[in-house]
């Protein structure tokens, strides 16, 4: 153990012989698990997808959820054909590789190797995510489920395309999930993306488009 | 008197004069306030909501010892590995020597506040890297070469035409009042950046202590590129930021979001957990955590004034205080402004120099109330108050304070005292009485009443 550790760890619990008063929480147990002060998420599931919905529009995101997969392909084959996007960066998956390669452009998969240049080049960056939180809209990808760290950031586009039974009513929810998923094996990233890449910095004006993706859509298929 | 108080008389003084500069942080801050509210108000009950997050940052405090180490042990198997430093120098040490063994020349950094706490990028400008800052705000304002004016909105005190001429002397790019095209000129120059960097070093929000993952909350995407595209991320956090389990994220994410900055929850909430794993296509090869110290132990040692290590550094506390509007950002001289900069600077780098912050308040408790962890912050200016007294004794205190505690026990002694400054207020601006000087200079002294409240109190008895 190093040095500055001992002497850290020392300063610790010295510091802490003393101690100060318990924060009290009222109506709870000690977890703070944040169901019952969060925003409302709604009981059905019908009230869930409609707040999905409602908050990803305030964020600005484009959400098309769809019947089937065939749907998903048309209307991502649409939005390429309006937007231009020619060079299509994805990550190998049953939901996402169909539609990128029925896209007319180049489509080229992050796992069969690439540099950073290339993915810099690239019009749209297309993954699928872990899941969805309808509370905040907060879409969860992860390096695992997103083809690394950079698809879902570096190309001005992210597409991401996912089932509905993604979709998760709440945060502490979603946390849940995580655990039992990963078992304490977490992947190297997991973030949250809720909506796109924005800044206030000058003169707290909101921008769209910062360093990350300027437009962002969700696919979801039924 | 010390350097940092005559820069702060300096500052304030001029900020506090200037009307179009105060009338624009107010400005830029209305938008703030509107969807603050609005998002608070989904809250089922935002009241218990702070009670639960201020309890999941006591937990962590009050057994920091326990929760580090459990920490580490994760970290550690997720495959990083942690540094400690017990002050500025040791953290900006350790740094130096992670670039020099990983053959670095250049840096990229997103924002964080403790990397301006250690002075890291003047040192790593020294040992000859190229260092940039890729948060458009801190960005920004290394060009300018001057410090942030507020830790979560660096340059709110600039106007578009300032940026975009500082971007024309810089970038060489042409003018423009739009602030989207300004966003796109440093898009545009960073891009590049975040792909030829060596290094990326960023801060850390949260340590979560269960699955040792380090938690970073931005909008801009540029956290995210700057610990993707480098082949060593080095992250650098105070030990006080650890926090028990992930599930404390669903409530200490949305709050720091809607307290920090008025939004549900911030675009991008990212947890890592080691380096890139084997079978992932990118991600850094080394990752790297500089747990510092820096007189934390000494505030932690306070049980009074514990609780200022709960701050999740959400910038709330700023955004609604009277003297923070009034004054700026660059009076107080220190990384953290506002109220909490104004609790904890002392601890951090000595009341002796610093308590003049301590006054630097009107006491209305609107930084308390703002608090999503229930800082107890204006108490405790009037704590760092008291506690200053005993360490720098100031005389004329003493001598006022005493000698007014004399005369208040002795009725008739207070009543002639009171005829006698009654006939002789008028002079007291002639006087060299200490504070009335710089009162005087925008306010004017008032007329006295010319009987006391006991003399009209017999006069209506004898009517």
């Amino acid at each position: 153990m190093s040095e500055a550790r001992k002497e850290i760890m020392g300063r610790i619990r010295e510091a802490l012989k003393i101690p100060s008063p318990k924060p009290h929480l009222k109506g709870e147990s000690n977890k703070v698990v944040g169901k019952a002060w969060l925003p409302e998420v709604g009981d059905t599931q019908v009230e869930t997808m409609a707040l999905l919905s409602d908050n990803l529009a305030k964020l600005k995101a484009h959400f098309h959820p769809v019947e089937n997969l065939v749907q998903a392909i048309s209307v991502v084959k649409d939005l390429a054909q309006k937007k231009n996007w020619k060079n299509i960066a994805y990550h190998k998956n049953e939901l996402v590789t169909p539609v990128a390669l029925a896209i007319d452009g180049k489509a080229w998969a992050v796992e069969d190797s690439f540099t950073k240049d290339e993915l810099e080049a690239a019009d749209v960056g297309l993954t699928s995510c872990v899941s969805i939180v309808a509370q905040f809209g907060a879409i969860l990808v992860s390096s695992e489920t997103s083809g690394g760290r950079g698809l879902s950031i570096l190309p001005p586009v992210h597409v991401v395309i996912a089932k509905a039974d993604q979709v998760v009513p709440d945060l502490a929810a979603c946390f849940e999930q995580i655990n039992v998923q990963f078992e304490g094996k977490m992947p190297s990233m997991l973030s949250f993306i809720t909506g796109p890449s924005r800044t206030g910095d000058i003169e707290r004006i909101l921008v769209l488009g910062a360093h990350g993706p300027k437009e962002l859509y969700l696919i979801l298929v039924r | 008197m010390s350097d940092s108080k005559s820069i702060f008389i300096k500052e304030s003084t001029l900020t506090s004069a200037d009307g179009d500069q105060r009338q624009f942080i107010r400005t830029a801050l209305g938008g703030y306030y509107k969807n603050r509210d609005l998002y608070k108000a989904k809250y089922r009950d935002w009241e218990l909501a702070r009670d639960a997050a201020s309890l999941a940052k006591w937990s962590a405090v009050n057994n920091l010892a326990e929760v580090l180490e459990k920490f580490v042990a994760k970290f550690e198997s997720n495959g990083g590995k942690v540094h400690w430093a017990r002050d500025a120098a040791e953290a900006r040490q350790i740094i130096l020597d992670l670039l020099a063994k990983a053959n670095a020349k250049a840096v990229i950094k997103s924002k964080c506040m403790t990397t301006e706490e250690i002075h890291l990028n003047d040192a790593l400008e020294k040992a000859g890297y190229g260092v940039v800052e890729s948060d458009l705000g801190e960005f920004i304002q290394q060009l300018r070469g001057e410090a942030p004016y507020h830790f979560v909105f660096p340059c709110m005190h600039l106007k578009r035409e300032a940026i975009s001429d500082l971007f024309t002397k810089h970038l060489g790019t042409a003018a423009t009042d739009s602030p989207e095209e300004l966003t796109m000129i440093a898009r545009r120059h960073l891009r590049k950046l975040y792909i030829t960097a060596d290094v990326g070093i960023t801060g850390a929000n949260f340590l979560v202590a269960d699955t040792g993952q380090i938690s970073i909350t931005e909008n801009e995407g540029n956290a995210r590129l700057t610990a993707a595209m480098p082949r060593v991320h080095i992250a650098l956090s105070g030990i006080e930021k650890v926090i028990n389990t992930i599930d404390d994220l669903a409530v200490l994410l949305p709050m720091l979001a809607t307290a920090g900055a008025g939004q549900p929850m911030t675009c991008y909430n990212t947890l890592y957990a080691g380096p890139k794993k084997p079978g992932e296509r990118d991600g850094p090869e080394e990752f790297h955590l500089v747990l510092l110290d820096n007189a934390r132990t000494q505030l932690l040692a306070d049980p009074e004034q514990r609780d200022a290590l709960h701050c999740i550094r959400c910038g709330a506390c700023l955004n609604v205080c009277p003297i923070f509007k009034n004054i700026g950002g660059h009076a107080y001289g220190t990384t953290y402004q506002g109220p909490i900069g104004s609790v904890i600077t002392p601890h951090l780098r000595g009341l002796k120099d610093w308590n003049h912050l301590s006054g630097a308040s009107s006491l209305c408790g609107a930084c308390t109330d703002a608090c999503p962890v229930r800082i107890d912050l204006h108490h405790h200016l009037l704590q760092n108050r008291r506690n200053a007294a005993k360490v720098v004794p100031n005389l004329f205190d003493r001598v006022f304070h005493g000698t007014f505690n004399f005369v208040i026990q002795r009725p008739a002694l207070f009543s002639l005292g009171g005829k006698v400054f009654r006939k002789t207020f008028g002079l007291l601006k002639h006087l060299p009485v200490p504070y009335l000087g710089t009162w005087l200079k925008s306010r004017d002294l008032p007329a006295i009443p010319q009987k006391s409240f006991r003399e009209v109190w017999k006069d209506s008895k004898n009517v």
